[in-house]
């Protein structure tokens, strides 16, 4: 009973406001929110108060609120809503085609042990080479435009959800597939109805490992050779000490990693209520 | 030969039947020029030290193995490989964790082509049969191990097999839980009115739950001695001539 540990910690600030709420849920809510993002928000809070007093340099740090005016105006302006697009994008497609050919391709390697066999070797090999080192052989290739960045984004994030997909395949409980067949299942329907569902939290832990991978690498590309996208403006807030901006930068990304493992945690609760622990 | 019920459908005949595996190169014989007969609505329970072949015959009856060679025929007819008319009982549950109670129990069904809807109503009456009706909606890990194996009973029941093939199904439970579990499954026995071939390595299980006990050899191709247990049921564990068939069975592996 976590909440009642905070409740105790918390008791003088909830003394005070007791008087104005007094619901126990209330209580319940403000001490869950303490217990969750009170070291958070001490650290923001740290931030700022060091930064106004110059026990920071603000010219490094610069206090919150100037990062937070800056963000409003580069959103207001719809300067870095521009750049949110075109990373989105870049990402967003590149990660899609990953998912579309690294799960259907998994699926069909973590089957067949004579192909997963034959092309494991290699699968290692292409996941351990870096991707960004990697990188300047795609802009040979392809050029410094968008291939390049996409090509690169595509190479890294494809591995973890093959080889998760495959992991996945291969580690399905042979009990379960051999109950199946007892009961005269085909191959299709055992593919259907016992490995394809036993893959999915596998493939999650994947996709999630290729999101985050993903936001890695679209920094990276766009902090090399981009004239645009969130990483471009990072790298180009810096160049032009618009510090204030350039965390503004920061702070989305870290942003959009989060709301991208979000998504990815909702829908994988959608898809496998089944292997939740319940709460 | 004193055999309880002689329905006409669910009879087994194994004629002959051998089967060995081969292991690091080494060929090794499991079961060999093996002849057995099963009536129709029979219980039987085979037993046997490990290695004497039990299981493996049990997953040739199921047709989950081929035989080497020599055969099975049910209701006279020999088959190959599996079918709708047996259903099997692992020692696991082996229970979908992402279907419910409900549709782990129609699974088999819907597996063999059935509407879901049909499936689910057969199967609601078998899971009512081994007392689950509350828990149709229950995911496999909000059940305990007993209720777990009940489910796995419940499929297997679902589609309404002639013969039903148990591997150890009671193995994996506690005391108290097994002992509840076999009186639950004399009582699906009696009816539903099923062949029943039961491996097991508990002899009080084996009396139990049998019309006889089939005792598998430790030597291969020896013949198989057959113990009928002609008590009346319910069985009363301890009364004088269950106790004296369980001192014969001890016997029949050098136990006292």
């Amino acid at each position: 009973m976590t909440y009642q540990l905070t409740d105790t910690a918390e008791q003088a600030p909830s003394k005070r406001i007791a008087g104005i709420v007094n619901t126990p849920r209330l209580r319940l809510f403000l001490g869950n929110a303490v217990a969750d993002y009170g070291l958070l928000f001490a650290f923001f809070a740290g931030w700022q108060v060091a930064s106004s007093a110059g026990w920071l340099n603000p010219a490094v740090f610069p206090p919150l609120d100037h990062v937070a005016a800056a963000l409003w105006t580069g959103i207001v302006s719809g300067a870095l809503l521009d750049d949110i697009a075109v990373s989105l994008q870049r990402a967003g497609i590149t990660f899609l085609a990953a998912v579309g050919l690294g799960i259907p391709l998994g699926l069909f390697m973590g089957q067949i042990r004579a192909v997963e066999r034959a092309l494991d070797p290699i699968l290692q090999l292409f996941r351990q080479t870096s991707a960004l080192a990697l990188y300047p052989v795609f802009i040979l290739l392809l050029g410094l435009g968008e291939a390049s960045k996409v090509f690169v984004i595509f190479w890294a994030t494809l591995f973890p959800i093959l080889l998760a997909t495959i992991g996945g395949v291969k580690e399905v409980d042979a009990k379960l597939v051999e109950m199946a067949r007892s009961f005269g299942a085909s191959r299709t329907t055992i593919f259907r109805r016992v490995i394809l569902p036993a893959s999915v939290p596998p493939i999650f832990v994947g996709l999630r490992l290729s999101a985050t991978t993903a936001l890695l690498l679209l920094i990276a590309a766009e902090m090399i050779g981009a004239n645009k996208g969130v990483g471009f403006q990072v790298m180009n807030a810096q160049y032009n000490f618009q510090i204030p901006l350039m965390f503004a930068a920061i702070f989305l990304l870290a942003f959009l990693g989060l709301a991208a493992n979000r998504v990815l945690v909702l829908l994988q609760r959608r898809l496998c209520r089944w292997s939740l622990t319940e709460h | 030969m004193s055999v309880a019920q002689v329905s006409a459908k669910g009879e087994v005949t194994v004629r002959d039947l051998s089967k060995s595996f081969t292991l690091d190169g080494e060929t090794l014989t499991v079961l060999k020029n093996l002849d057995l007969d099963i009536a129709g609505g029979e219980s039987l329970a085979i037993v046997g030290a490990s290695g004497s072949g039990k299981t493996t015959l049990l997953r040739v009856l199921a047709g989950l193995e081929e035989p080497d060679s020599g055969g099975v025929l049910i209701d006279g007819a020999p088959v190959h490989g599996l079918g709708k008319e047996r259903a099997v009982i692992f020692q696991e549950p082996r229970l979908l964790p992402w279907l419910t109670v409900l549709g782990n129990v129609s699974f088999g069904l819907e597996v063999q082509g059935i509407s879901r809807s049909e499936a689910e109503d057969k199967a609601r009456h078998y899971i009512r049969l081994v007392g689950l009706g509350e828990f149709e909606t229950a995911w496999p890990r909000q059940l305990s191990g007993g209720m777990a194996q009940r489910v796995g009973i419940a499929r297997a029941l679902t589609v309404q097999p002639e013969i039903l093939l148990l591997d150890e199904p009671l193995g994996a439970l506690d005391a108290m839980t097994k002992l509840t579990m076999q009186e639950e499954l004399t009582r699906i026995w009696t009816e539903e009115k099923v062949t029943m071939a039961l491996v097991t390595h508990d002899l009080e299980e084996a009396i139990f739950l049998a019309d006889r006990v089939l005792i598998l050899p430790r030597e291969k191709g020896a013949h198989p001695r057959l113990i009928d247990i002609d008590l009346p049921r319910p069985r009363d564990r301890s009364e004088t001539r269950f106790v004296r068939f369980r001192q014969q069975l001890m016997a029949e592996f050098g136990l006292h």
